[in-house]
């Protein structure tokens, strides 16, 4: 320890570990938390079109426009640990060529200090609702949840789902009129 | 300076002390890369940790971020999972969100990504004339995330 350069040395070697230590540390101690909080959606529009897909493969498929409201409370999800959360709304349902499909209609972020209390009314859809093909008519089915995925500074990244699910049946007809 | 007293150490050893240095030398080499290679078959991932390069996923993740990947097959992929995926023809995989998917019953599924910092879909980022991606083109899920330097 006589020299400038080990003296530099240590202290690196020392703060590197410092630094690891402190980063697993945030990481052992927010992994195993509980991430979901009851969610509460409600569909109060659902409307029903049957275009060309613009947004990809150009095949006629039906286009659903809805509006929701959401009411949620993630005040306790944000920790030391998480840096976002990254919310969507998804809505999932089956039909006669899928058996599952998924499609995110909307979503947004709240970073940490941003209000987390969401309490979002006659939200309309940010991705356009297409099916790939034309099962949404009818279907009787259709399920939207809430979920985000936790960010953290350092550690896992979960999907987390929250409590509390809307399903809806759509409509059987098509919209002729322009609305929305 | 200091490197002429390095050379004096290894004047003075014999070649037993040599060899064992060497071998010590091999020894922490080998174990560095049996730890990388392990860590491959764990996560089943080519590349378990990456950096990202871009800033398509701004907020959440920034240049310089470490990501860990695992790449296990029965996975399923659904809606709001990152997942790393490589476009036919392009070397450079990218790390990105899903945000569509269609799965038939027999497991064959399409899905869409975007990235969150991106005002659209990666549709123009796919092949031409390509509009869905499948389970082949996926390369990792990114599982865990550890900040980085900052450039800004």
């Amino acid at each position: 320890m006589n020299t400038v350069l080990s003296r530099a040395n240590s202290l690196f070697a020392f703060s590197l570990s410092v630094m690891a230590a402190l980063t697993f540390g945030c990481f052992i101690t927010t992994a195993f938390k509980e991430r979901s909080v009851p969610v509460s959606i409600a569909v109060s529009r659902v409307t029903l079109r049957n275009v060309e897909d613009f947004t990809g493969p150009r095949e006629r498929s039906d286009l659903a426009f809805v509006t929701f409201d959401i009411t949620a409370d993630l005040q306790s999800i944000f920790d030391w640990n998480v840096k976002q959360l990254f919310l969507y709304l998804s809505a999932e349902y089956s039909t006669k060529n899928n058996a599952l499909n998924q499609v995110v209609l909307w979503d947004k972020i709240i970073l940490r200090g941003d209000n987390p209390r969401l309490f979002l009314k006659d939200m309309k859809s940010k991705y356009f609702f297409f099916d790939d093909g034309n099962g949404l008519k009818g279907n009787r089915n259709v399920t939207l949840t809430l979920s985000w995925n936790v960010v953290p500074n350092a550690g896992l990244l979960p999907l987390v789902t929250g409590s509390g699910h809307m399903s809806v049946p759509f409509p059987d007809t098509y919209e002729t009129t322009k609305s929305y | 300076m200091l490197s002429l007293d390095f050379l004096d150490d290894v004047r003075r050893m014999n070649k037993r002390q040599l060899y064992y240095q060497v071998l010590n030398f091999g020894m922490i080499v080998s174990s560095a890369l049996m730890i990388w290679k392990g860590l491959m078959v764990v996560t089943g991932s080519e590349s378990p940790i990456v950096v990202v390069l871009s800033g398509s996923m701004e907020p959440a993740f920034h240049r310089g971020d470490l990501l860990f990947l695992t790449n296990r097959i029965e996975d399923p992929i659904r809606v709001g999972e990152i997942v790393v995926f490589r476009i036919e023809g392009r070397e450079i995989p990218i790390v990105h969100r899903v945000l569509k998917i269609h799965e038939k019953q027999n497991g064959d599924i399409k899905f869409l990504t975007k990235g969150d910092n991106n005002a659209v879909d990666d549709r123009g980022l796919y092949k031409r004339g390509q509009h869905w991606l499948e389970k082949k083109d996926v390369v990792g899920r990114a599982r865990g995330i550890s900040n980085g330097t900052r450039e800004s």
